[in-house]
């Protein structure tokens, strides 16, 4: 009888595992991989449903192959059970490699092998147990680990030490695991470490470490034995060559570099473990050779253990200059740690640091991005008064040609440590020009706000800044913050500039159509943003009271934009006229400079357009508001402040006439304004909440509070959200914040300023709301503010 | 150590070796993005880089990438010579390793990587106690009769 013919599939035999993977390395597309792998696997299938034992590792074994590749292999997980249950060392061995990589705690079937690693930890050979103990130590979920803990006990003292080195770390495993067991390995430990055998001596240490690690409690149980392993390490030291664990002329530096990490957790705030290893560690570090990187590995983690430790002075010093040098080493790895670690000692051991500093600066110019980031933060951290003029020369260089994602925090760094070691006005006011200049688009957005701050409070510079800021307007117009901050200063000081009263620079000569010119090409440019048109319209504005030919070209360019599609524009522009067409005899008043403000210190910062000020021009400048920007659309909106308040705002006449009238309708007096006592209103965790008042006299009804939240702890202040709530017969309007972030140790503070309308003079009172992130946690504070100055509202 | 990948030059996985438990999924996520990540990197930069909360040191030997994640707290630059002695041992093993090895021996691979590293910890810093440890095995290997006893307790 003929047999019937075989379907197709069936033809094709199994494939040894060298052919299989020939052929999927054969294969040409990912399709043709994807089939062969497929018809290997319904082999492989058929195999283990056919069980045919002694062909089970080789199947296994495939499919731990295609398990490598991507493909699904959880169909092998029983397979390695059996495998493991098998006699053979052959099974035993892939399926011990496959349980490692096929099972894990997640899956159930994973304790099934529990019994099996149990057998052969009791019973099994040697490299049978080492098979055994590798796969506790690679998987073994927690309840593994309490199962096979006594096993894995008994084996610590067994004589074999390859069975015993693989104990010690299996213990490790488990603690890790299943901390309480720390109870059952300790006391094995201080006998393992009188062993000869380097691979239990190493696997010891990594136990005793983890063991300290976790527990503080079983810190001063190993203090005793610092000597011991200073012992050993003075051993390794002095040692000559050994051709079984030297590297590069260092002795088992694996073993070295464990043992002072130890050192390092048991010194730790501990002055006598200390003082015991300090001799040890100074020789350590002066003697290891540093041609090739296993010196260097021992030499970097002495470093670290010598800067943890309560060490003598010059250790230290030593530590900090053996840092140093790795910042000259060739080898770039060497000079990443360097500067690693050295950021990481800038606070504590800042002189020591300081003196690497020009190495440090050279590390800028590493192609490598993530040296030179380093570089970069560490330079930033060792800027101080005496060598602020040549680091920002060498910062500013930097800017120039620094990666795109470094700029940002290039540029802000330099304007920071401006603002902290300016040794003059006009240095620092040069300093943030030419960073604007070199990397505008990069800077944050309070650096207009403050160089405009910072020009308006140096009046003897008023004439060289503008100069400066005119020239490089004229430039290049498309930096926006430096666009900004030159409309702002032709527009307060064009007098200054078409005079050419400017001493400290060449003598400009300027003619005022070619300021009209420039600052409407600003105007009408499409690289120039909403808000950087706005400055230049009211720059315009502005020198029409400054220039002393007609004004015919600016009303001109006032009134076009009164249809400019751009509301914020238009509504400006609009007024503008208004104030050209019925108010020009108050338009000289209203356009007059600002007042100087009183600077507060660096520590100050605002943001940009959003502040107002209740604008007076005859009040003397007691205000502690700071308001840069004159402008005139905030001030004429002035009860159109950001939303955030409980009480909804009245209903406001917003005709931009009628604002403007109410404004002029206020009577001028001269104030004699004694200043309000300010009131600090919270205080958590280094975050400070101050309030300042200021009562302008023209409006009784009116309070200014500022409130500044200041931060002094070493954490971030984000996402911080003010509210505030007044009773029904006040009205409350708060202005946009300054910000949302107040940095740590003493950062830039958001200020925000709140308008209370008090008509009845009624008790202030006022609940405040804040929301913000600090230390990783969001926080919500809600308080009630009760004991303001009288003053505030009598 | 929290996890070795070897893979080569065009991302394909030659070993993987995981000390932390993660599930399929996480594990091809991680691997896939970080093969990315450091096959982006250029042949001048340096061995370390942060990625995510982990430091990844690196080196290429011939056609291969031997990449390793460790923790905040270890030595970066004893990795590197913990790769490089693994290179040694498989050098030593193969006769002159190189890729194809790895590929046709994968298991041999995992064997020697599992005599000199443990749960993640070097456990035998002498190169000749780990190649004996492989030798004996292999050897029990091809003796697969079962009339051969334990060994004694000493050759290890």
């Amino acid at each position: 009888m003929r047999a019937l013919p075989r379907p197709a599939r069936m033809v094709l035999p199994s494939l040894k595992l060298p052919e299989l993977i020939q052929e999927i390395r054969g294969a040409k597309t990912q399709a043709q991989e994807r089939e062969v792998i497929q018809k290997e696997c319904a082999h492989i299938r058929a195999a283990f449903r056919e069980g045919d034992a002694p062909q089970r590792h080789r199947q296994l074994a495939k499919l731990l192959y295609v398990h490598m590749l991507g493909y699904p292999a959880h169909f092998g997980q029983m397979e390695c059970l059996k495998l493991i249950a098998s006699p053979r060392f052959t099974d035993k061995r892939v399926g011990y490699l496959g349980a490692m990589l096929l099972l894990d705690e997640r899956q159930d079937a994973h304790l099934l092998i529990t019994n099996s690693i149990k057998n052969d930890l009791s019973q099994g050979t040697q490299p049978v147990q080492g098979l055994a103990l590798c796969t506790l130590s690679t998987m073994g979920s927690a309840e593994m680990c309490r199962d096979l803990a006594n096993e894995v006990e008994r084996l610590l003292l067994r004589p074999s030490p390859y069975i015993r080195k693989k104990a010690v770390l299996a213990a490790v495993h488990m603690i890790r695991k299943v901390p309480e067991l720390s109870d059952i390995f300790l006391p094995p430990c201080t006998q393992l470490l009188r062993e000869r055998h380097h691979g239990i001596l190493i696997g010891t240490i990594t136990l005793i470490t983890e063991l300290c690690e976790r527990s503080p409690a079983a810190l001063p149980h190993f203090r005793q034995v610092v000597p011991q392993l200073v012992q050993i390490l003075r051993i390794l030291v002095m040692s000559g060559y050994s051709a079984e664990h030297s590297v590069a002329g260092i002795s088992d530096p694996f073993l070295q570099v464990k043992i002072l990490r130890l050192l390092r957790i048991l010194g730790r705030n501990h002055e006598e473990s200390s003082e015991a290893m300090n001799d040890m560690l100074a020789q350590v570090a002066t003697n290891t050779d540093t041609s090739r990187n296993a010196g260097n590995a021992v030499l970097y983690e002495t470093v670290l253990t010598i800067v943890d430790i309560p060490s003598a002075s010059g250790l230290r010093v030593l530590a900090v200059n053996i840092l140093g040098r790795f910042l000259l080493n060739s080898d770039k790895n060497i000079r990443y740690v360097a500067l690693t670690s050295l950021l990481q000692l800038v606070q504590s051991d800042h002189s020591a640091v300081q003196r690497h500093r020009p190495t440090v600066v050279e590390c800028l110019k590493d192609p490598d991005a993530s040296l030179s980031r380093r570089a970069l933060e560490l330079s930033l951290a060792l800027v101080n008064s005496s060598n602020i003029r040549s680091m920002t020369q060498e910062l500013q260089g930097f800017l120039e040609s620094c990666p795109a994602d470094l700029r940002a925090d290039c540029a802000s760094g330099i304007l920071l440590a401006a603002e902290r070691f300016a040794p003059t006005k006009r240095w620092h006011i040069d300093t943030i020009m030419q960073v604007l200049t070199t990397a505008g688009a990069h800077v944050r957005d309070d650096a207009v706000a403050n160089l405009t701050q910072l020009i308006g409070g140096a009046e003897e510079l008023h004439a060289y800044s503008v100069c400066q800021l005119y020239n490089a307007l004229a430039a290049d117009i498309s930096q926006q913050p430096l666009v900004q901050v030159a409309a702002w200063c032709i527009g307060e000081y064009g007098d200054l500039l078409l005079s050419g009263s400017c001493e400290e620079a060449e003598p400009l000569q300027v003619q005022e159509e070619e300021v009209l010119t420039l600052l409407e090409k600003v105007l009408q440019s499409h690289l120039s943003l909403p808000a950087t048109r706005g400055y230049a319209l009211t720059a315009l504005m502005k020198l029409s009271t400054r220039i002393q030919g007609d004004n015919n070209r600016i009303r001109q360019i006032v009134s076009i934009y009164g249809s400019c599609l751009d509301i914020e524009l238009q509504q400006r522009a609009v007024e503008y006229n208004a104030l050209f067409r019925k108010y020009d005899h108050m338009r000289p008043a209203i356009l007059e400079k600002m007042p100087l403000v009183e600077h507060g210190g660096p520590q100050d910062d605002e943001a940009g357009e959003g502040k107002e000020e209740p604008w007076n021009p005859n009040r003397e400048s007691q205000s502690p508001t700071k308001t840069p920007t004159a402008n005139l659309l905030d001030l004429l909106d002035l009860l159109n402040g950001a939303s955030g308040d409980a009480q909804p705002p009245p209903a406001l006449d917003l005709t931009p006439g009628g604002s403007l009238l109410h404004l002029l309708d206020l009577p001028s007096t001269t104030p004699s304004l004694a200043p309000i006592p300010g009131l600090k209103v919270f205080d958590r965790e280094g975050l400070q909440i101050n309030l300042s008042f200021v009562r302008p006299p023209e409006i009784p009804a009116l309070l200014l509070i500022t409130a500044t939240a200041s931060n002094t702890s070493k954490s971030d202040v984000t996402h911080f959200v003010c509210q505030a709530a007044v009773p029904k017969s006040f009205q409350l309007q708060l202005q946009i914040p300054s910000g949302d972030t107040v940095p740590a140790q003493g950062g830039p503070p958001i200020t925000q300023v709140l308008r209370v309308l008090n008509p009845n003079k009624a008790p202030l009172r006022m609940r405040l709301k804040l929301t913000y992130n600090h230390f990783g946690q969001s926080v919500q504070e809600i308080f009630e503010v009760k004991d303001f100055p009288p003053d505030t509202w009598q | 150590m929290q996890f070795m990948l070897l893979f080569s030059r065009q991302g394909k996985l030659r070993l993987q070796k995981w000390y932390v438990p993660l599930s399929d999924k996480e594990k091809k996520k991680i691997t896939r993005e970080l093969v990315q990540t450091v096959l982006a990197r250029k042949p001048k930069m340096c061995s370390f880089l942060e990625w995510r909360d982990l430091k990844i040191v690196y080196k290429r030997y011939a056609s291969l990438y031997f990449c390793c994640a460790i923790e905040d707290q270890d030595n970066e630059l004893i990795t590197l010579e913990i790769i490089h002695r693994y290179v040694e041992l498989l050098d030593k093993y193969f006769g002159s390793v190189c890729e194809l090895d790895i590929i046709f021996n994968f298991e041999k691979a995992y064997f020697i990587l599992d005599e000199f590293l443990l749960g993640g910890e070097v456990q035998e810093t002498s190169k000749k106690n780990v190649l004996k440890a492989i030798e004996q095995a292999d050897l029990l290997q091809e003796n697969q009769n079962e009339d051969w006893g334990g060994l004694s307790d000493d050759i290890l």
